[in-house]
């Protein structure tokens, strides 16, 4: 509606233009030139005007100029594709005069939303994947145009940092070596088991946005080389995630948490043995080794030019029994566009570090448990045990998961950050053998055991805006790291 | 009623030395002896905590770069349960001892259902560990270990 108006107002003054250019004896006196909205996001169309004044029956006619995208003799502009915060300049100048000319400035932002899908995951893989939310990544060579998109990855609020398959990637990123010369590896464990596999390098574009020259990891299976250290198998029970694309239930993990780089300052430092997360492995074998921060795997959010602060994840409600696939948005910033604003939501801050960094404290039937989180990469809301809340798991190949006898069970819990806010949370956990005995791949009731804490998984962002701040970065908010929705 | 006991320093001292020439053994400890706890001390380069609660002794080691592991003896001498947390797990194959192979076992029989915590829990053996990038939590016990008068959720 707008739109059409500021049209009709551009027509008037090719009207008049049209009626005055046939008069002698007149003269242009002055221009002004407005174009808004300011800021908009890459491809974006916006009206601009210029209203030009003058004595007799001058003429109205302007030529329209643009540093950079395109704009229309009727002063249409279509903003170009940015991956940081660009400034550009458009001029209008009289044709009657060109001595007389005015500009106005447009900032142009990424694109900063990125379409999610939760959905069965890649096929074919040996089961279909629940309550997971993928998205589509390009990684290319740094500085070059050998790109490749690598679809169904796991969006993952619970870690920092890029990880692909070495079984789907394409092209080849140069690998990166560690102060020594030889090449760097790395060892992540995550709830359920761990990755291994060499730090390499690409560029990352995701929607509008740009991580130049980031350090991302390639997940290998246990048959290629290096071998996997026993120091880094042993941190947990759990199987190599990066075996195949049906050990890790997808192509890679984009981890858009917290913190800015996956390790951070405990791999940097001779603060006691050094951790087994970075390997040095020359030809003779692999090593836990010091890295820089630099060198370390970074949360691609954090290096983008803007929108760099933190994400928001949306996805809408689900009802009990699921739905087969769900749309949402996992767009980057927070308070950084007209799209990210914190609005009503609730800021829980979390410890940077210590026993429970990253952690909220959820109370539970009048018990806290300091060392439960929020994460997109978990499927269901995972808490405490059976003992404990009194809902039996399963039976059979599901006893992962919780199976009350009254479906839906009604439950209420309180999370509470460190900055002291509280707000309650009421949930339903459903039967997971009535859920997985549907085709469908998204549930907001599916829940399982946990001991000792509160997971809240994918289930739980079904109808929120979901908010990560990560760590050191300003918000609106303050600063991260912080959950909010 | 809990009491703080501190390890006597010089026999804390002797024994650092003696495994300072000596080749670490393995850790061992759920199910080992009580002794194993001043060898995690060593390896963790850690401080001891340790709290006599008369049905149980937890000794609890921080090490340097702030992980936690409480190992949890018997007044019998036996180590019936481990707990830890910090940004990374520890060596669960030197902590866990000869249980960390059955754990495994048991955690790889199990269907993968999806991104969940790890929990094996076998009549011989309880192990679950959860937790993120940053912040890990876990415990193992050994049911038949826990002295009477000891619940399992009083190993935490």
């Amino acid at each position: 509606m707008r739109r059409f108006r500021l049209l009709l107002a551009v027509g008037g003054v090719l009207w008049l233009a049209a009626c005055g250019s046939t008069n002698n004896g007149t003269s242009v006196t002055g221009i002004t030139t407005t174009c808004s909205p300011s800021p908009i996001q890459s491809g974006q169309m916006i009206q601009c005007t210029a209203t030009v004044t003058g004595t007799g029956t001058f003429s109205t006619t302007v030529v329209w100029m643009a540093t950079a995208g395109s704009i229309t003799a009727t002063g249409v502009f279509t903003a170009p594709v940015v991956s940081g915060s660009t400034s550009i300049t458009i001029t209008a100048t009289s044709t009657q005069n060109t001595a007389e000319k005015a500009s106005a400035t447009v900032i142009v932002n990424p694109v900063n939303l990125q379409p999610i899908t939760v959905d069965p995951g890649p096929q074919p893989q040996t089961f279909t994947t629940v309550d997971e939310a993928f998205t589509s990544v390009t990684v290319c060579l740094p500085n070059s145009n050998t790109c490749q998109t690598v679809g169904h990855v796991l969006v993952d609020t619970g870690s920092s940092g890029l990880r692909l398959l070495s079984s789907v990637l394409t092209i080849p990123l140069p690998q990166q070596n560690d102060s020594s010369g030889n090449p760097l590896d790395e060892c992540m464990v995550f709830l359920d088991g761990y990755v291994w596999g060499p730090i390499a390098l690409a560029d990352i574009s995701i929607a509008g946005e740009k991580a130049a020259s980031a350090p991302v990891q390639v997940m290998i299976p246990d048959t290629s080389s290096p071998p996997v250290p026993g120091s880094c198998s042993s941190q947990t029970t759990g199987p190599n995630e990066g075996n195949s694309v049906s050990a890790l239930g997808a192509n890679g993990v984009i981890g858009v948490g917290l913190f800015q780089q996956d390790c951070g300052f405990a791999c940097t430092t001779a603060n006691g043995s050094i951790p087994p997360v970075y390997y040095d492995c020359p030809a003779s074998g692999c090593n836990p080794t010091f890295v820089t921060l630099a060198q370390q795997v970074p949360n691609p959010v954090a290096m983008f030019s803007l929108d760099n602060n933190g994400v928001m994840i949306f996805l809408p409600s689900v009802p009990p029994g699921g739905l087969g696939t769900v749309n949402g948005s996992l767009i980057f910033g927070i308070g950084t566009q007209s799209n990210n604003g914190l609005q009503s939501a609730t800021v829980y801050t979390v410890p940077a570090s210590g026993p429970n960094a990253g952690d909220i404290t959820t109370t539970f039937n009048g018990v806290s448990y300091p060392s439960s989180f929020i994460d997109s990469g978990s499927n269901g809301i995972l808490f405490l045990d059976s003992a404990t809340t009194g809902i039996p798991t399963c039976s059979g190949n599901y006893s992962s998961w919780y199976c009350p006898t009254t479906s839906p069970d009604s439950l209420s819990a309180t999370n509470q950050g460190t900055n002291g806010n509280q707000g309650v949370v009421n949930f339903s956990i459903e039967n997971a053998n009535s859920l997985f005995n549907t085709s469908n791949s998204a549930f907001s009731t599916l829940g399982g055991p946990q001991t000792g804490s509160f997971d809240w998984g994918l289930a739980f962002f079904f109808g929120r805006n979901v908010f990560t701040a990560i760590e050191n970065m300003n918000t609106p908010g303050g600063p991260g790291p912080y959950f909010a929705y | 009623m809990t009491k703080l006991v501190h390890f006597p320093k010089r026999l804390a001292v002797l024994l650092l030395c003696a495994l300072a020439i000596l080749p670490l053994p393995a850790w061992a400890v759920l199910g080992d002896s009580a002794a194993s706890v001043l060898n995690d001390q060593a390896r963790m380069k850690g401080t001891l905590r340790s709290v006599d609660v008369k049905a149980y002794m937890m000794h609890e080691i921080t090490s340097p770069a702030g992980s936690i592991v409480r190992e949890y003896v018997s007044p019998g001498g036996a180590v019936f349960g481990v707990v830890w947390e910090g940004q990374f797990p520890p060596d669960l194959q030197q902590l866990l001892g000869p249980y960390y192979q059955q754990a495994k076992q048991a955690a790889e029989q199990r269907q993968r259902q999806g991104r969940t915590a790890i929990s094996v829990e076998t009549p011989g053996l309880v192990v679950q560990q959860t937790g993120h990038p940053r912040s890990f939590h876990g415990q193992a016990y050994i049911p038949q270990l826990i002295p009477q008068g000891v619940k399992a959720s009083d190993i935490r």
